[in-house]
C-alpha cells in the first residue's frame, strides 16, 4: 500500500510537471529593465530532414541572439502530433507555439480561446507574406499565425516504373489515369503505395475527387449544410470505388503507415510502387524513409473528371503555420517572425523542405519538381484546405474513416456519404 | 481472555478505554487513511463522477464546463453505431479465446514446468519475460514481426510456401492480436498457476498415485479442483484486462482495417481525442466502466464466492 501510494504520489508529481508545461513560460522582466529568462514550448511536427536539423538551427540561432529566450522543441510524428495538441488544448492550455494548419481546427482552438490574436504584432510583415498561404491564418479580419509552408497535393510518380508500364506522359483526366492504373498492373508493377493504417492520406482520392466532381462551392456549402448525401459527392465516393477495385495498392496496405520503413513512403522511394498522392514534403519525406528516386520521381496534378463541375485549376493542399498560444509571453510572437523573415525562410525553401510563403522567395526553389508545385499554386483558380482540417476534427476524421471503409470495401459510396453527413449534424 | 489475543491486536485493544482514547484512536485511523481516501477521491471517484456527468453533455471538451444537455442522447447514438457493435464481437470473441485457448494453454506449460525437467528456471524465466515487457515496446515489435512485406513472420514462413498479411487484413487482424496477446500474456498465467501448484501439497497427490489413479485423473480430479481459486481469479484479470484493451490494438492496427479490430478503448481514444467529441466519448467510457464493474461484481459474488470468504463482496462474512 505504502508502495502503490508512493507510486501515485510520484505519478501526480510528473503529471503536475507535464501539466504546467504549456504555460510556464512566464515573462519575469527584471527590475533593473532587463529582459527575465523565457522558456518557449515549441510543438512541431517536421521529423523528417531536412526541417527537422533547420528548424533546430533556426531555435539555436534565435536563442545565441536571444540570451535569454530557451526554446524547447517538441517534435511529434503527425497523428501523434494530433492527438496530443488536442489533449493539452482540451485541458486548457496551449503550447507557446504551434505549429497549425489553420482552419476548423484552428477555428475550434480560437473558439476556445487558446491562441493569441497577433494581428497588431504582426502588421508590419503582414505584407510580405503571399495572400494564398497567409488565408488559412487569418479569421474574421484577425490573424493567428504565420505561415512557414504552403503547397498542394498530387501524385508523385517513378519515371522509370512509368515508362516500364508504357506511359508516355503522366494522365491528365481521371480516365486515362484509371487507364494507366491498368497498364501498370499488366506490367507486374504496383500502381499505388498508400498508408492505410493511417487515413489522412486515403482521404486525399475522395476529397480531390469530390473537388473535381461537386467543385470548389459544394465542399465549402458543405461545410454549413451539413449534407455530405448531394449526387456529386457520391459520384466522388464511386470513383474512389473505381479505383479501388483495381486493387491499385501495396500489399497489405491497410496496415501501412505513412513514414515508417515499410510504408508508404518508403514503399515509392524503394521502388516498389508507380506513385503516391501526397503533400509538397513528400520528397523530402520519400529521401528520408528509403532510398530516395532521385531524378526518377516526378510530379503531375491531380487529373481533370471528365464532365466535372469544378476546374482542373483548383488546387487541394495545405501548408503549415505557426500559431501561439494566447498566455505566451512577447518572445513567442517575436520568434515567429524570426522563423518567417525573408533570409531564414528561404534557406528552408532552398533546401526543399517548404514551398516559398514569402513574396519573391520563389526563386529560391532549386527543385525541378517543387517549382512545378510552386507554379501550379501561383497560378491556381481556387484552394480547399484538407478536408480533416477544414471541416471541425469530428467531421474532418469522419471523412479519412469513411474514405478508409470505401477503400477496403467496408462501405459503399451511399453508405460513406450518410455516415459523414451523420457526424456532420451531430456537431453544433 | 487477554491471553487469547496474539499479536497487534494485543497492542490496540487494552482494557475498557476511556472516551478520550477512544477518540485518539479514531483520530490516529482517520489521519492514517486519509492520504489513501483523499487518492481514491481524487483519482478514482471523481473522473467517475465527472465522465457520468459529461456523457450527458454534447461537448468538444474546450473551455470550462458543457452546457448543451442532451440527457442520454450520447447513450442512444453509440448503441446505434456499427462500430459499437463490433467493440462488443471483438470483446466476445477475445474473452472466448483467451479463457478457452490462452488460458489452458498457460495452465499446460505451467503443469509442464512443474515437473523435474532440466532448465526449467530457464524456461520460466523465458516465459515470463515478455509480461515484462511494456505493451507499446511489444506492439512495435510485433508490427515489425508481421509486416507483410518485410516483416520476420513472412519471410519465415515464405519457407513452407505459407505468407498472410497478419494485421493488413480484416480476416486475419483478430487472430493476430489474439496471438500478440497470448505471447505477452500466457507468462503470466503461468506464473499464477504454477504458484497456485506449489501450494497443492505433495502428500495428496503421492496418495491418489498410491491408490492407483493415473496422471490424467490426478489431474482431473485433485489437481484441477484444488487450483480453482487460482484460474478463477486468472480469468477475472484476463476478463477485465481484455474490456480495458487498448496499447496494444492501438500500436498494432490502431483498430483497423475498417474497424475490424477495434475496442472500446480505441474507439473511445477516437472521439475523445482526434474528434473532440467528448461528450460522446465520456459515454463509452461509462459503457466500459459499468461493464468492468458488473463483471467485477457478478463474478465476485457467484464465481469467487468460496474464495473471497471474508472479503468485502461477502460483507465479512456476516451475510
Amino acid at each position: 500500500m505504502k508502495r502503490s501510494l508512493m507510486v501515485i504520489a510520484a505519478a501526480m508529481l510528473v503529471a503536475g510537471c507535464g501539466g504546467s508545461g504549456g504555460d510556464s513560460a512566464t515573462t519575469e522582466t527584471g527590475q533593473s529593465g532587463s529582459p527575465g529568462k523565457v522558456t518557449l514550448e515549441w510543438w512541431h511536427l517536421s521529423t523528417a530532414e531536412p526541417l527537422k536539423t533547420l528548424w533546430a538551427q533556426r531555435a539555436q540561432e534565435y536563442m545565441a541572439k536571444n540570451p535569454n529566450v530557451t526554446i524547447k522543441a517538441t517534435v511529434l510524428e503527425n497523428d501523434a502530433y494530433k492527438a496530443k495538441l488536442t489533449t493539452i488544448t482540451q485541458s486548457g492550455q496551449a503550447p507557446d507555439l504551434f505549429a497549425t494548419w489553420g482552419g476548423g481546427v484552428l477555428k475550434q482552438q480560437i473558439d476556445a480561446g487558446l491562441v493569441k490574436d497577433i494581428s497588431a504584432d504582426v502588421a508590419d510583415v503582414l505584407p510580405n507574406f503571399t495572400p494564398a498561404a497567409l488565408s488559412a491564418y487569418q479569421l474574421d479580419g484577425k490573424t493567428y499565425g504565420l505561415p512557414t509552408d504552403i503547397g498542394l497535393v498530387g501524385f508523385w510518380y517513378n519515371k522509370k516504373l512509368f515508362e516500364k508500364a508504357g506511359i508516355t506522359q503522366p494522365p491528365a483526366t481521371w480516365s486515362a489515369f484509371l487507364e494507366d492504373v491498368k497498364k501498370l498492373k499488366a506490367a507486374g508493377i504496383t500502381p499505388i503505395a498508400l498508408a492505410g493504417k493511417e487515413k489522412w492520406p486515403g482521404h486525399y482520392y475522395w476529397a480531390y475527387l469530390a473537388l473535381r466532381i461537386a467543385g470548389l462551392d459544394a465542399l465549402k456549402q458543405a461545410a454549413t449544410d451539413k449534407d455530405f448525401t448531394k449526387p456529386d459527392f457520391v459520384a466522388a465516393g464511386q470513383q474512389v470505388k473505381a479505383l479501388a477495385d483495381l486493387q491499385p495498392f501495396q500489399k497489405g496496405f491497410l496496415g501501412a503507415a505513412y513514414s515508417t520503413p515499410d510504408g508508404q513512403s518508403a514503399t515509392v522511394s524503394n521502388g516498389k510502387a508507380a506513385m503516391e498522392l501526397m503533400g509538397q514534403w513528400a520528397p523530402s519525406v520519400q529521401k528520408d524513409s528509403g532510398k530516395g528516386l532521385g531524378e526518377d520521381l516526378g510530379f503531375f496534378p491531380f487529373p481533370a473528371v471528365e464532365g466535372g463541375k469544378g476546374s482542373i485549376g483548383d488546387a487541394f493542399g495545405g501548408g503549415g503555420g505557426l500559431a501561439v498560444g494566447v498566455d505566451a509571453p512577447k518572445e513567442a510572437v517575436d520568434f515567429v517572425k524570426f522563423m518567417t523573415e525573408m533570409g531564414n525562410h528561404s534557406k528552408a525553401v532552398e533546401a526543399g523542405g517548404v514551398l516559398p510563403v514569402l513574396k519573391g522567395e520563389e526563386n529560391a526553389v532549386k527543385d525541378a519538381n517543387l517549382k512545378q508545385v510552386a507554379s501550379l499554386l501561383a497560378s491556381a483558380s481556387g484552394y480547399q484546405l484538407y478536408l480533416d482540417q477544414a471541416y471541425p476534427p469530428a467531421v474532418g476524421q469522419q471523412v479519412n474513416d469513411s474514405v478508409a471503409e470505401l477503400i477496403a470495401g467496408t462501405k459503399t459510396p451511399d453508405e460513406v456519404a450518410a455516415d459523414i453527413t451523420e457526424v456532420a449534424k451531430s456537431e453544433e | 481472555m487477554t491471553t487469547l489475543i496474539r499479536g497487534p491486536e494485543a497492542v490496540t485493544l487494552p482494557a475498557p478505554a476511556p472516551a478520550a482514547k477512544r477518540r485518539g484512536r479514531r483520530l490516529t485511523i482517520t489521519l492514517f487513511v486519509l492520504p489513501a481516501l483523499v487518492l481514491f477521491l481524487l483519482l478514482v471517484v471523481a473522473p467517475i463522477l465527472v465522465a457520468g456527468y459529461a456523457s450527458m453533455f454534447r461537448w468538444n471538451g474546450f473551455g470550462g464546463l458543457p452546457t448543451t444537455f442532451i440527457g442520454f442522447d450520447n447513450f442512444t447514438r453509440l448503441f446505434g453505431t456499427e462500430i459499437f457493435r463490433q467493440d462488443l464481437w471483438n470483446l466476445t470473441v477475445l474473452v472466448l479465446l483467451s479463457v478457452c485457448v490462452q488460458l489452458p494453454f498457460s495452465l499446460a506449460i505451467a503443469m509442464l514446468l512443474n515437473q523435474r525437467i532440466r532448465g526449467r528456471t530457464l524456461y520460466r524465466l523465458v516465459f515470463f519475460a515478455p509480461y515484462v515487457l511494456s505493451e507499446v515496446i511489444t506492439g512495435v515489435l510485433f508490427s515489425l514481426i508481421l509486416a507483410p512485406d518485410a516483416g520476420m513472420a513472412n519471410q519465415l514462413l515464405s519457407v513452407f510456401g505459407i505468407e498472410s498479411e497478419w494485421l493488413a487484413d480484416p480476416d486475419t487482424v483478430m487472430p493476430s492480436l489474439f496471438l500478440v496477446m497470448t505471447w505477452k500474456y500466457f507468462g503470466f498465467h503461468m506464473m499464477i498457476y504454477l504458484a497456485g501448484r506449489q501450494n497443492i501439497p505433495n502428500e495428496l497427490i503421492e496418495a491418489a498415485q498410491i491408490d492407483g489413479a493415473s496422471s490424467w485423473r490426478t489431474f482431473r480430479h485433485i489437481t484441477l479442483p484444488l487450483l480453482g481459486p487460482t484460474i478463477r481469479i486468472s480469468v477475472f484479470l484476463s476478463v477485465i484486462y481484455t474490456i480495458q484493451l487498448f496499447d496494444l490494438v492501438w500500436i498494432l492496427t490502431g483498430g483497423g482495417p475498417s474497424h475490424s479490430s477495434e475496442t472500446m478503448a480505441v474507439t473511445m481514444m477516437e472521439w475523445g481525442f482526434k474528434r473532440s467529441q467528448v461528450g460522446y466519448a465520456s459515454a463509452i467510457s461509462v459503457v466500459m466502466f459499468v461493464l468492468s464493474l458488473v463483471f467485477a461484481l457478478v463474478y465476485q459474488r457467484f464465481v469467487m464466492r468460496r474464495d473471497l470468504e471474508g472479503a468485502t463482496t461477502t460483507m465479512g462474512g456476516r451475510r
